[in-house]
């Protein structure tokens, strides 16, 4: 086991270092941000004052190194915008999209789960042919249409809800969150769902694809000739069984639905980490799109690398593999 | 994934039909046929197809010709008729320009590079995914973790950064979406090769004097494609929401060179002074492509699926 976990926490390093290389590289091969800056009036000066400031006159490979020397201090850069520190910047924004995360992924959970498992259970009914139908929209509508509509139909024509921002925020527990008041609620509960939906999707999928291949199985018909309600196998032998899979997918996802924020919280302008990468992208923000891509990078290998240490913990034959 | 769960019943398979392959792509299109829906799906698309590449002979204006846009024309109703005499079916955005117009070339532009993209991503993924399964060793390792890493993140992140670093324009945006899909069609070749690579056909031709390649691509490769069939349909289609999702953002297509995504992004400004048909209706041609595309992949699926053969 030991072997196993310091072959692969080896390997996650030196992806990390890897993609922060070509992370680097590509995002200082885009446009020079003191263009975008500097207003064309500014003395040659100035620029040059810039520039250094910056350190943008350095050769690429002492950026890189001033950055990674940087970096293990803690230091992420300043971001040309806002002028402020990227860790603050990011984590000013992180609440934000924790908690749109968050509300999706508990709304794809208790409508996604159930929905599959049913869908499974009586595959051949309408209400299953409907809900596979549904999974299949969520799973190819692109987010960004379907969240438009969305604003369209509750925003603009009922007027129920509101079609952007954040709303009130409150507290709990120290934390800053919309979660606190309703009118914050209100904001919440269209980008959430907007983001539920891909997720759900590909649960009902998982959920019924287990339930249909659980339901042949020896051990549910033995059940069954034992005379146990329906309930009781579905819930107690069907669900334990089917459950590792639909975690996997389920911690796995839970790094894609952060991604996905980034559409989802442009459409909805909330004011989250994804708005916050678009904006960088659009404005030439270099720092703030290198540090929030190594974020990323390091967010996605350390997921992997969670489920590769779950799944050795409980299934040997992985941990035997992979330790040679 | 599960198919028609069948009965276990044990049959003795009788002397099996002589197949050629116009039967088997017969029976392949009757099989097809089962599902009315993945029918009209197929049916949906030739026409878009038609209506997009033929978009010049179908449509009322030229949306690329500035000289033919007045701004008279800007925002009629659907149903209007403008300056040009004709009936805007779907409306005119706020340059004059006709909405119906304007998305079959949209559509076209989507097209194209949904398609170029799904086929480069094909090309590159197959190799790589044949390379691993046959040389093994360390080809293997190397080549298969890339992939695994890359499929680890989500597409849209991969290409948004791409595309980001690219710059904006149709051969950008189809780079992007390659190296953002190339690893799906590695995955699948690998697996279904490194199943094909142990049988004795393999063996046989690698024990003739023929080269690599041509053992590769001429006898491994036609083993491998059903199932890369179906990931090619559901990629062209992602590729194409992909595309739309990136010129959304404003880091896609600029209107300039309008895809549906920039279309409806262009749209998505006026949502609040209820000029619905911007975005409504070139959203609506984008939905329709995709799922038309992943219905008739789902229904491929099934019916190449060695679990429902009859």
């Amino acid at each position: 086991m030991f072997g196993f976990l310091a072959q692969r926490l080896f390997q996650a390093i030196i992806v990390v270092f890897a993609m922060s290389i070509i992370v680097f590289v590509g995002v200082y091969a885009i446009g020079n941000p003191i263009d975008v800056l500097i207003d064309p009036g500014a003395t040659a000066e100035i620029r040059d004052n810039l520039i250094r400031q910056y350190g943008l006159d350095q050769p690429l490979w002492r950026q890189y190194l001033t950055f990674l020397g940087n970096v293990a201090q803690g230091d992420l850069g300043k971001s040309m915008v806002y002028n402020i520190s990227v860790v603050d910047l990011v984590f000013s924004r992180l609440p934000a999209t924790l908690e749109l995360v968050l509300v999706s992924v508990v709304i794809a959970t208790v409508i996604g789960i159930p929905a599959g498992l049913y869908a499974g259970y009586r595959p051949n009914g309408i209400a299953a042919k409907a809900i596979m139908a549904l999974s299949v929209l969520g799973f190819s509508v692109p987010t960004f249409w379907i969240g438009m509509l969305l604003i369209m139909l509750f925003a603009v024509n009922l007027g129920w809800l509101p079609s952007g921002g954040r709303g009130e925020v409150g507290t709990i527990f120290g934390i800053p969150t919309s979660l606190a008041t309703a009118n914050g609620w209100s904001h919440v509960i269209m980008p959430a769902i907007n983001l539920s939906l891909f997720k759900m999707g590909l649960l009902i999928r998982l959920s019924r694809a287990g339930m249909v291949e659980a339901m042949n199985t020896d051990y549910v018909k033995f059940a069954r000739a034992q005379g146990l309600p329906d309930g009781q196998i579905v819930f107690r032998h069907i669900l334990r069984n089917i459950s590792i899979p639909i975690v996997t997918v389920f911690g796995l996802e839970l790094g894609s639905t952060l991604a996905f924020a980034v559409v989802t919280e442009s459409v909805f302008t909330w004011p989250g980490v994804g708005k916050l990468i678009i904006d960088s992208i659009l404005q030439l923000d270099r720092p703030v799109m290198v540090s929030y891509l190594i974020m990323v990078v390091i967010l996605f290998v350390q997921i992997n690398l969670s489920v590769d240490i779950v799944y050795a913990r409980l299934d040997p034959r992985v941990r035997l593999k992979g330790g040679k | 994934m599960p198919g028609i769960v069948h009965d276990n019943v044990l049959t003795v398979p009788s002397a099996p039909p002589i197949e050629t392959r116009i039967t088997r792509l017969r029976n392949f299109w009757s099989d097809y046929c089962r599902s009315p829906i993945a029918v009209v799906a197929l049916v949906v698309i030739l026409v878009l197809l038609f209506v997009s590449f033929g978009a010049p002979l179908v449509s009322p204006q030229d949306p690329y010709d500035m000289a033919a846009l007045d701004w008279l024309d800007a925002f009629l109703r659907p149903g209007d008729i403008g300056s040009g005499g004709y009936v805007h079916i779907l409306g005119t955005d706020n340059a004059g320009r006709d909405m119906l117009s304007a998305i079959f070339y949209g559509l076209q532009t989507s097209f194209i590079i949904g398609l170029s993209a799904g086929a480069l991503a094909l090309l590159i993924g197959v190799t790589i995914g044949l390379c691993a399964a046959y040389f093994r060793g360390w080809v293997e390792t190397v080549l298969m973790r890339i992939v695994d890493l890359q499929l680890s993140m989500p597409a849209i992140l991969l290409a948004l950064v791409l595309v980001a670093v690219l710059g904006q324009g149709v051969p950008q945006i189809i780079g992007a979406l390659v190296v953002a899909q190339y690893a799906y069609f590695a995955r699948t070749t690998h697996g279904a090769a490194t199943v094909e690579r142990g049988k004795d056909y393999i063996e046989a031709a690698q024990s003739t004097p023929l080269p690599t390649s041509r053992v590769l691509f001429a006898h491994l490769l036609p083993n491998v494609l059903p199932p890369l069939i179906v990931v090619a349909t559901v990629q062209v289609a992602s590729a194409i929401a992909l595309e739309a999702t990136l010129s959304f953002l404003g880091v896609g297509l600029p209107l300039t060179e309008p895809s549906l995504g920039s279309l409806i992004s262009n749209g998505f400004k006026y949502i609040h002074s209820d000029r619905y048909w911007l975005s409504i209706y070139p959203g609506v041609f984008l939905m329709v492509t995709v799922v038309a595309i992943n219905l008739v992949g789902d229904q491929v699926r099934t019916v190449l699926d060695p679990r429902n053969a009859r």
